[in-house]
């Protein structure tokens, strides 16, 4: 299909609490793509970076920031914010520049440090931010994770033990990546000895924020024919949808979802629905998926986006996870690279160490994580403020 | 609890007699609910309004969903010491078509609460300043 490109490189430097400049990350995810890729950085027509709001002004026009540290060659430059989705929005915007026949080949790359301290609102009077109103009325980030989660423990029947399965499950693989920030084997009985943060969710069901850098090398097709790697993986599809009015889920940071009320209109769970372009575009369902990369910002969040990903029946994907279906060597793996629970969350390079892990994965280079045969993959994130996105990635 | 009076937390979010009401807007065109109160443009794509009224939303529903906070949260949250955790619910609002995030009143727990219970509104202080004690709206369980 004319309407695809080659993923020819991939790159990340290992996510961890490192305490460097974003730039580095950055930098050393770009240069191990091009290397990767066997594409000269002189080469490269168009940098697409993913902001980090967290790094001053280098961070707001990251494209120029790493354009700029990897040497002024001058390449047009974009920079996409978009929360958690940043990294597949700057993906789209190079896939817009190769289709449209303006540039042959790009370089996309996301990098973040996590700040020093607690991240927390500025302070006074403030009840036109819904940031200042949750954090005063004592809403924290994990309620509304653990709201998630209590859903499906009050409706499907899930259960402690199947979070705690999750984390168990990931750590194992996550032990095997080279590139993540947690590598240790954690068993149940150490998820059920953390702390409990908000019920039900303990301090192991909950990721962290890290440091880390993703990069990708993509190009047209003929562009990849040209370097002899006709069969480099191909981004078949994108979706950064936003959500439908109303959307009838409480979603961080607001005190209270979209009324419904109104004749004509119905209440959406907006996470359900960013997978759904992301398939009728690459002309892919559910059944062709050989792997998924979800963003498990806590355990039970992964067995949302099971169901989400319409990889199981709504409220059925523990019985999957307990099957062993989603662990490497199951019938339908997820998050093969350890997921957020082995990473941690690094905000604009996140969406595109989802897309490395599946890059790897369809050329049968993961090595001990290999998912065998895989053919298709998928990536699913939601962050703040109506910011989501799905990749789908097929040999 | 001394005898200072009681102030709300956010001013002109909710009334403030014994049986309290959230206090939101309605597009007076598409009939959407709005909490906060929103006055200036309708979010409803289908709708194009830019007059509301201010109403009080219902003060009963029934939980979406719950949780509590077991670790004391950053500033602006102001908490005792020691911290006491509380429980947190959403709560449905039927008329409205909208859940609602709030505290549970002190003294429940996660044991006290199920996704379906009717549940209703109540003031309860969030915490004192000197000059007054500051009450937020909070869920209990419905007393028939
Ligand atoms: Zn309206």
């Amino acid at each position: 299909m004319s309407d695809e490109i080659a993923i020819l490189g991939a790159g990340m430097h290992p996510w961890g609490k490192w305490g460097h400049n974003f730039v580095q990350y950055g930098v050393a995810a770009a240069r191990e793509a091009l290397a990767d890729a066997g594409v000269p950085w002189q080469d490269i027509k168009f940098v697409s970076g993913g902001a980090t709001i967290r790094c001053g002004y280098p961070g707001f026009v990251a494209g120029a920031t790493f354009a700029q540290a990897l040497g002024w060659q001058g390449a047009e430059v974009n920079t996409s914010y978009a929360a958690c989705a940043s990294g597949s929005q700057a993906l789209a915007a190079a896939r817009n520049k190769i289709l449209s026949g303006e540039c042959d080949v790009a370089l996309v790359v996301g990098a973040d440090t996590t700040p020093k301290g607690f991240l927390a609102p500025a302070g006074g009077y403030r009840p036109e931010d819904p940031d200042w109103v949750r954090f005063y009325l004592g809403i924290t980030n994990p309620t509304y994770f653990a709201l998630y989660a209590r859903r499906r423990i009050d409706l499907y029947g899930d259960t402690l033990e199947d979070f705690a399965a999750v984390k168990v499950k990931n750590s194992l693989v996550g032990s095997k990546n080279p590139r993540a920030r947690y590598r240790k084997c954690f068993t149940a009985e150490d998820v059920a000895a953390s702390a409990m943060v908000a019920d039900p969710l303990r301090l192991m069901d909950i990721c962290a924020t890290s440091d880390g850098g993703a990069a990708l090398i993509v190009s047209s097709l003929e562009y990849a024919r040209k370097l002899g790697k006709p069969n480099a993986p191909r981004v078949a599809a994108i979706s950064t949808v936003t959500p439908t009015f109303a959307s009838g889920v409480l979603e961080m940071p607001d005190i209270a979802t979209d009324s419904a009320a109104a004749s004509g209109v119905e209440a959406h769970a907006y996470r359900s629905m960013i997978p759904l372009k992301a398939y009728e575009e690459a002309g892919i369902g559910p059944e062709d998926i050989s792997l998924a990369e979800v963003y498990d910002l806590s355990t039970a969040l992964e067995l949302d986006w099971i169901e989400d990903l319409q990889l199981a029946p709504r409220g059925e994907s523990a019985g999957l996870l307990r099957a062993g279906d989603t662990a490497l060597g199951g019938k339908i793996p997820v998050n093969v690279s350890g997921g957020l629970a082995c990473f941690g969350e690094a905000v604009p390079a996140q969406a595109l160490s989802q897309i490395c892990e599946l890059t790897w994965q369809l050329r049968g280079e993961a090595g001990d994580r290999q998912v065998e045969g895989a053919q298709v993959g998928i990536t699913a994130n939601q962050g703040l403020f109506g910011h989501g996105s799905s990749v789908i990635v097929k040999k | 609890m001394s005898a200072k009076p009681l102030a709300p937390a956010i001013e002109g979010w909710h009334t403030m007699q014994v049986k309290p009401h959230l206090i939101g807007s309605q597009c007076t065109e598409c009939g959407t609910y709005f909490f906060p109160k929103q006055n200036d443009y309708c979010r409803n794509p289908h709708c194009n309004s830019t007059n509301f009224r201010e109403v009080e939303l219902s003060r009963t529903g029934k939980v979406w969903s719950y949780t509590n906070a077991c670790y004391k949260p950053p500033a602006p949250f102001v908490a005792a010491d020691p911290f006491v955790p509380y429980a947190i619910a959403g709560v449905q609002l039927e008329t409205e078509q909208m859940v609602i995030l709030g505290q549970v009143i002190e003294g429940l727990t996660v044991d006290d609460l199920k996704v379906g219970m009717p549940m209703e509104l109540v003031l309860e202080a969030l915490h004192e300043t000197d000059d007054d004690i500051k009450v937020t709206w909070k869920w209990q369980p419905l007393t028939q």
